[in-house]
């Protein structure tokens, strides 16, 4: 079953509390956005939620799993983080290849193949990464998040540094995911973009949900209301 | 090949790889070691006579502090792009991938070896050649010790805002009983009337050390990542 439990999840560094008391859970086929400004706590709720990091308290399960089963949890998950997990001195190839071996995929050639097809890149397979734009490589790392068919996704500011184009790519390759029964779970800044995108907001503030929201058309005005208040 | 290892030679041959291209560590590695060895021969080498029982001391040094310089700029590697998270996401063993890492620094440290050796062994009139087999075994055990402790220790400080500090200082006192049998296993070995069983105590304490280090960095790595 693809459903994204948190329970009353907590993150202290020493005194500091970066994140308290977070509940929320996800169906299948939901994009859920976390909102907040810097600092809020996205970041390492998405870390929690990957697995990364530990919460202090609380829990989070995955179906019927939790962050105690390991890899077979972590290869149901699929992390896109504002840097990307590519290797600039390999090529976008060599980079998919490396990463489907090490998740497990049975035919790591054939499937990065298919990916980069995915991300219109077949003709740039054999390209250094580090001659890539910002809008490429994002397409090679969200193929390489999306390479063992993980049903849950987590992306960290997905549209940090794209064009109108790249944007529209990728939300195009999320809504296809969600469409596909995945929970995704994403945390940007970016409001134009998850106005019309996400099928729920969470807004973060200080460590702590401040408010959600259904209905995330106007998302902008909203958000400013929650946040400033 | 299963799984395990399967994973641990993805990650070292992705870091060979990524080395080939570069020759970064390499380069920088052995430019160093080669560097330190040459300070020590311009100070101690006088009218081509080495001063007595040198040598071994400069050859587990240089490798020491190069093998350093090589475990911070692996990790730093991965730390650029934040590839290690990437790793750490994999539905892989997680000691396989610290076995990947050491894998990969070990053969570089051992291509060091391969240049630092002879090097020595021509300033400091060593007995290299006639000794290559134990001496090449005492530098296997001796590295593997090193490098097992400095890969759980790089890798843990990785995020660290310190780590190039911090690397040294917790690397070199746990290193301490390895460096300390590779300086005098290798004394033992370059005397001029070689004592075997001398030779053969400091391997064995050796190859024990890395048995204790091994288990203990597989068995911890795993919890010292996660948080």
């Amino acid at each position: 079953m693809t459903r994204l439990s948190v329970v009353d999840v907590a993150r202290h560094y020493g005194r500091r509390k970066a994140l308290s008391q977070i509940s929320f859970s996800c169906q299948a086929g939901e994009i859920v956005g976390l909102l907040g400004p810097n600092g809020a706590g996205k970041s390492t709720l998405l870390n929690i939620l990957a697995t990364l990091l530990q919460p202090s308290r609380g829990s989070v399960t995955y179906g019927e799993q939790t962050s105690a089963d390991g890899a077979a949890v972590r290869a149901q998950i699929g992390m896109l983080g504002h840097d990307l997990f590519l290797y600039p001195e390999l090529t976008a190839r060599e980079n998919l290849e490396f990463f489907g071996h090490l998740y497990g995929v049975t035919d790591a050639r054939a499937t990065a193949r298919r990916a980069l097809e995915r991300a219109h890149l077949a003709d740039r397979a054999d390209d250094f990464v580090s001659g890539f734009s910002r809008g490429m490589r994002q397409r090679v790392a969200l193929e390489r998040a999306l390479l063992h068919d993980p049903r849950f996704i987590l992306l960290d500011e997905p549209f940090t540094g794209l064009d109108q184009s790249s944007t529209a790519a990728l939300v195009a390759r999320l809504q296809e995911r969600q469409q596909a029964g995945c929970v995704i779970v994403l945390a940007t800044h970016d409001l134009d973009v998850a106005d019309s995108v996400l099928s729920r907001a969470i807004y973060l503030k200080d460590g702590r949900i401040v408010g959600t929201d259904t209905d995330t058309r106007g998302l902008i005005d909203r958000y400013r209301r929650v946040i400033q208040s | 090949m299963s799984g395990f290892f399967r994973v641990a030679w993805q990650v070292m041959r992705k870091d060979m790889t990524v080395e080939v291209r570069s020759l970064e560590i390499l380069s920088t590695t052995l430019f160093f070691a080669v560097t330190v060895v040459l300070m020590f021969s311009f100070g101690l080498v006088t009218d081509g006579r080495p001063a007595d029982n040198v040598a071994p001391a400069i050859l587990w040094v240089s490798i020491a502090f190069s093998g350093t310089l090589a475990l911070g700029r692996t990790f730093e590697r991965e730390r650029q792009n934040d590839t290690l998270r990437a790793l750490m996401l994999a539905p892989a063993d997680r000691p396989a991938l610290y076995v990947g890492k050491l894998a990969g620094i070990l053969l570089l440290l051992g291509l060091v070896e391969a240049i630092l050796v002879p090097l020595v062994g021509l300033l400091f009139n060593a007995p290299v050649i006639t000794q290559a087999v134990p001496l090449a075994l005492l530098l296997m055990a001796g590295t593997v010790g090193f490098c097992a402790v400095g890969t759980l220790f790089a890798a843990m400080l990785v995020r660290a805002r310190s780590r190039d500090v911090l690397l040294p200082i917790m690397l070199y006192p746990m290193t301490v009983p390895v460096m300390i049998a590779g300086v005098r296993g290798t004394a033992a070995l370059f005397s001029p009337s070689p004592d075997q069983a001398v030779v053969q105590f400091w391997l064995s304490l050796l190859v024990a050390f890395d048995v204790v280090f091994v288990v203990l960095a597989l068995w911890t790595f795993e919890p010292v990542m996660t948080d």
